[in-house]
Order: structure tokens, then sequence, then C-alpha cells
């Protein structure tokens, strides 16, 4: 198959699946999921980068030892995002995989006929 | 053993082991699914490790560590926005350019809209990306086999630079996809192992103490405090502060936008796969990040600083190397000998893997969106012809980035590694996340996004203090920089996303709307996404 042929297909499968309340709940639980994730990493990320920039004295205020909040609050950047990478792992493999299966094993038993 | 002998024998035995590894990769490639996504056959698990051998490049290795060691505090900010990254890909990329696309970045866009114009935009963007990642690659091969082996001689970093290319040149067209994915699998394997041997020792000096180490490093480094805070490299003024917010967009947002990332999204067989693949590389690369950080610190602590602060003769990109010479029983000593040609050995792995998969990367995109796409009548060539088109190409790509990378030495790697972060946030991810989401999206806003995205990016450096005005440009002599930051990012990201939205709105494009219905429900389940090869 090629590209071309590719762009000019359009199998009326895909509509109907599109139309199934299926496909409507794994796609709202999809962006149910990374939308909000994605404004609350990248706000957090910004908030760091925010603070690192323009609270230097609150950056630098020893917490033990040597070790600053400036130094805590990187480390927790790290926290968050295998957190958050954990978290998704979770949810789509539990919430999103098994309608994302049961849609593609129509497809298959429709393209067949 | 003298380290110099020693060295050589260990780059040659990692040059070894990977031709090794493409010759063996060679026979297991024969359609143009092996050679462009390793017939999509690749574990989860390998596809990580070969991510992260692909991602973490010899700026990170070397160039992290030696800011750090540097800098301090400030350097450990760019490890951060280089792992938080790893978000976007995860949640909004991979797993929908899996299902929804082929071998290329260009596939997904050319999915519902028109082919020549996205093809075209895209593969220009794509080359252009992966050539200033290569350039710092290959500039920072250069300095590092020239330093040592302790001749600093032109003469002795262009050979350095021609050889890296005609390995690169080798192992993708002889390997294809699936050598490039071992080579990255190798040098991942082997950048954890060194820098984790490397890591203990230092800590071990410290009585694995972390505060203590960060205590030495304040005060060794003649800063004190500062050192351990943000602010020693970013700091100083309103500008450089806007330079670095800048600079941190584009690190968090050009990862989901590289060429040579987003192919590996297409070496597993399920979008499944591609979510493991990231969620293994995540875990591999904070780990990585980490240990950097301990790297960078460590350097700082028992380095003097005549060894890592350019000010005073030294070299802040050698700060690994040298640790682990310290770390192995100082200058002159048996242990020191080995461990500074083992770690050294690691880096020149690491610059490897990473131009050979920029270079397959550009290759592909220029054979099957350009050649194939574009260039060729519908249907008019074989898969054969299209493979053979990529090799050509890899041939041209490296010999370009070879002779680019001579008079290039002059640049900083970390800026040129920033700078093709910046480009591909600009102009490559706006069109992806608009495609993947937005009905409306068609193929003016397309062409507008990366077209835009990349003039801007480009031409913003192009009148930064980079090229012209300050004894460190390219020009220093010449003074035509009328833009303040060294980094783009700031003005050319959003105005990326803005030319996408304005291009789409001032047009419309019935097609690619009505194909969206087939992109999502594809993306989303994987219902006719493309298989892995059985051989």
């Amino acid at each position: 198959m090629t590209e071309q042929e590719q762009a000019a297909r359009h199998d009326p499968i895909y509509d109907r699946l599109h139309a199934t309340p299926e496909f409507a709940e794994l796609r709202r639980r999809y962006r149910g999921f990374v939308f909000p994730a994605t404004v609350a990493f990248l706000a957090w990320y910004l908030l760091y980068v925010i603070l690192s920039n323009w609270a230097g004295d609150f950056m630098s205020t020893q917490v033990v030892g040597n070790i600053n909040v400036a130094l805590i609050f990187g480390l927790l950047q790290f926290v968050t995002t295998f957190g958050l990478a954990w978290m998704y792992a979770r949810f789509s493999a539990a919430k999103l995989d098994p309608l994302a299966r049961q849609l593609d094993a129509e497809y298959r038993k429709g393209d067949d006929v | 053993m003298d380290t110099q002998v020693l060295t050589t024998s260990l780059f040659l035995l990692v040059v070894a082991a990977t031709v090794g590894i493409t010759f063996w990769a060679s026979r297991q490639t024969k359609t143009a699914a092996d050679f462009y996504s390793g017939g999509r056959s690749f574990s989860g698990f390998q596809n990580g490790l070969a991510i992260g051998g692909d991602y973490m490049s010899a700026a990170s290795f070397l160039g992290i560590s030696g800011a750090i060691a540097l800098y301090g505090y400030d350097g450990f900010l760019y490890s951060i926005g280089f792992l938080v990254a790893w978000l976007v890909a995860l949640l909004l990329v991979a797993e929908m350019l899996r299902n929804a696309g082929r071998y290329t970045m260009a596939d997904q866009l050319a999915f519902r809209m028109s082919q020549r114009p996205v093809r075209t935009a895209a593969s220009i963007s794509t080359v252009v990306v992966s050539i200033f990642y290569l350039l710092a690659q290959m500039v920072g091969a250069g300095s590092l086999v020239a330093l040592l082996l302790g001749v600093n001689s032109e003469a002795l970093k262009n050979l350095t630079i021609v050889g890296v290319g005609a390995l690169m040149i080798f192992y993708v067209v002889v390997g294809g996809m699936k050598g490039t994915t071992y080579v990255q699998i190798v040098k991942a394997v082997l950048l954890m192992i060194g820098s984790a041997l490397i890591v203990v020792l230092v800590l071990a000096e410290f009585n694995f103490n972390l505060s203590s180490l960060l205590g030495a490093a304040a005060e060794n480094s003649g800063k004190g405090e500062e050192f351990l805070a943000p602010g020693l490299q970013y700091g100083a003024s309103l500008t450089s502060k806007i330079d670095f917010l800048s600079l941190g967009l584009a690190l968090v947002l050009g990862t989901a936008g590289l060429p040579h990332i987003l192919i590996r999204f297409y070496t597993v067989p399920t979008a499944q796969d591609a979510r493991k693949s990231v969620l293994w590389a995540i875990g591999l690369i904070g780990a990585f990040y980490l240990m950097t950080l301990v790297l960078g610190f460590g350097a700082a602590a028992l380095l003097d600083r005549d060894q890592v602060d350019p000010a005073v003769g030294g070299n802040q990109n050698l700060a690994s190397p040298l640790l682990a010479e310290a770390v192995g029983g100082g200058e002159g000593s048996t242990g020191g000998a080995v461990l500074l040609a083992l770690i050294a050995a690691v880096a020149f792995a690491t610059i490897l893997a990473v131009v050979a998969g920029l270079t397959l990367a550009s290759s592909s995109s220029v054979a099957h969106d350009l050649y194939k796409g574009v260039i060729k009548k519908e249907g008019t060539i074989t898969e054969k012809d299209e493979v053979k088109v990529a090799r050509i190409a890899a041939f041209v790509i490296g010999a370009v980035a070879i002779a680019l990378s001579i008079p290039a030495q002059r640049l900083n790697i970390a800026f040129l590694v920033a700078l093709a972060f910046a480009v591909a946030a600009s102009a490559n991810l706006p069109a992806i996340i608009y495609n993947m989401f937005w009905r409306r999206f068609n193929t003016r806003g397309a062409t507008w996004s990366i077209y835009g995205g990349l003039i801007a990016a480009v031409g913003l450096v192009f009148f930064s203090p980079v090229v012209s005005s300050l004894p460190t440009s390219l020009f220093p002599d010449s003074d035509w920089a009328i833009f303040p930051l060294n980094n783009p990012g700031i003005i050319s990201i959003p105005l990326g996303f803005l030319l996408g939205y304005l291009g789409t709105i001032t047009s419309r494009d019935p097609a690619a709307e009505d194909r969206f219905t087939e992109l999502e429900v594809r993306a989303l389940t994987g219902a006719g996404a493309e298989q892995a090869v059985q051989h």
C-alpha cells in the first residue's frame, strides 16, 4: 500500500467505530487524564524555573546540612515525573487498553467481511 | 600502562564491537520496514534502552556534568528540563504516533493532509534539527579525542570528525534501524554502568554523605554557598533570567519534537509497547541525570579549578573523564589510567550511538518523504529503490555534517543542542499536537507552523549574541545582534503554535477534517495501525 492510496482510502468502518459510545468513552477518559496532567506538570515545572530565577533567597535556604530548598525542589521534579509516569501506566492499563482492544477487535472483524 | 595506549585500545574495542553488531544486523535487514523501523519487532524494554542511548548524548554526559562542575546548581537545571520533557512524549505523542504513522514524523501529518506540502515541510525541518544536533555531537567528539590523547592539533580533531562521520554513515547504510538500535542499546548499558561506577567511587570518598559532598564542592569551587543555589550562570541580569526561561521552555517542549526520538516509537509492535518503552526510558534517563548531579558536584569537589574552569585554563567538558581519573587514584596511577580510558570510551560510544540515530532519522525522511512522497510520481518507485535512496541520503547527510562540523568547532556544544531543541519545539511540536487533537487543523496550518517555527528559531539565533557582537560569538568582530537572548524558544515556540492556528482558521480543508475521524480512531485504538514484520 502506498501513501497516496492511504490518503485516498476512507474505510466507512472508521465512521462506525467513531460513532460508538465505547469510542466516545475511550476518548473522554484519555483526554480527561492527559489534558489536566499536562497542564499540571507544565505549571509545576514553570513554577520551578520561575522560582530558580526570581526567588533566589528562598531557594538557597538550607534545610539539612548543605541541602537547600533548590536541591529538594529539583529532586521533587524527578519524583513527580516518575510518579506521573507510573500513574499514567496504571491508568492506561486499567481504563484505556481494554476499550482500545475491544474497538480494535471490532475493526478486525469488520475488516474481514 | 600508558593512558593514551589504553584509551586508544578501548576506543578501538568500542568501534570493533559496534561494527560487528552492524554486520550482524545487516543480514536481517531486507524490507523497507526493516531498514526504517527494525521490522517493528523490538520489545518495549529494548526500545526503552535504545531511546536512552539515542537521547543521553555527549552534551548530557560531558556537558551537564561539566556545567555543574563549573556553575554548580545552574548546571542541574538542564537535567530537569531534559527529564520532565519525557512526560510530553509519554502522555501526548508516543502512542498516537505509533498508531498513526509509518516511518517518519511526516507520516502522521500526511495521513490527512496534502502530501507534498506537508512532507516537504516536515522533511526540511527534520534535516535542519538533525544537522544542528549532529554538529554538536561531532564537534564534541573532535575535542574529546584530541584532549584525551593529549594532542591538541587541528589535524587530529578534523581526522576524528571524519572518522566519526564515516562510522555513522556505515552504521546507518549497512545496519539500518536494526543496527542503529543495537548500537544504542549497547551504549546505554555501557553509559549506565560506567557512570554508576564513578558515582559509587565519588560517594565513597565522602562516606556516602551527600551533604558533605555538596559542602566540599561549594568550598573547593571558591564560590561558597552560592555554588549550591540557582543564579551563578543565569542570575546576572533580567536578560539572562529571561534567557533561562526561554531555554527551559525549549528543553521541556523540544524532546517530543526531535525526529530521531520520534522514529524510535515505530520500532515496537504496538502502542502499548511504545508506552512501555517511554516508561523504561524515563526511569533510565532519570537515574542517569541523578548520577550526573553527583558527577558534576564530585568534579567540583575533587578536581582543581584549573582542570574544569576555562577561565583558568581548564575544560569543563572533560570534568567527567578527569573525575574518573581522580577517583581511580589520580594522575599517573594505574587505577586512574584505567578509569579515565573507560569513561572516555563510554563517551565515545555515546557520541557514535547518537550520531547514528540522527543520520537515520534525516536520511529516512529524505527518502520516504521527499523522494518517494514529493519528487517521484505516485506508485513509480519500488520499496527497494526507496531503501537505496535512503542509503544514498545517509551518505550525503553524513558528508554534509562532516563538512559543516570542521568550521563549526568554535561553537559551544551545549548551545548547539539547545538550538536543536528550540527548533524542534517551535517547528515540529505544534504541528504534531494540533494534528492529533484538533479536527479543524489543515495543510496550511501545518506548513505555516513548521516553516514559521523553523524560520523564527533559526532567524532569531542569527540575530542573537551567539552569532555576532561578543568575543565568544561565531563572528566576534561584527555586530548585528538585535535579539538579546541566546535561546529563541520563548518567542519562536508560541509563534509556531500561533501560526498553526492562524493558517488553519484562514483556510478550509474538508478532506483533512473528514479524515480526522479515521486518524483519531486509529491513534487511540490501534485499529489499522502498521503491524510488526514477521521473519
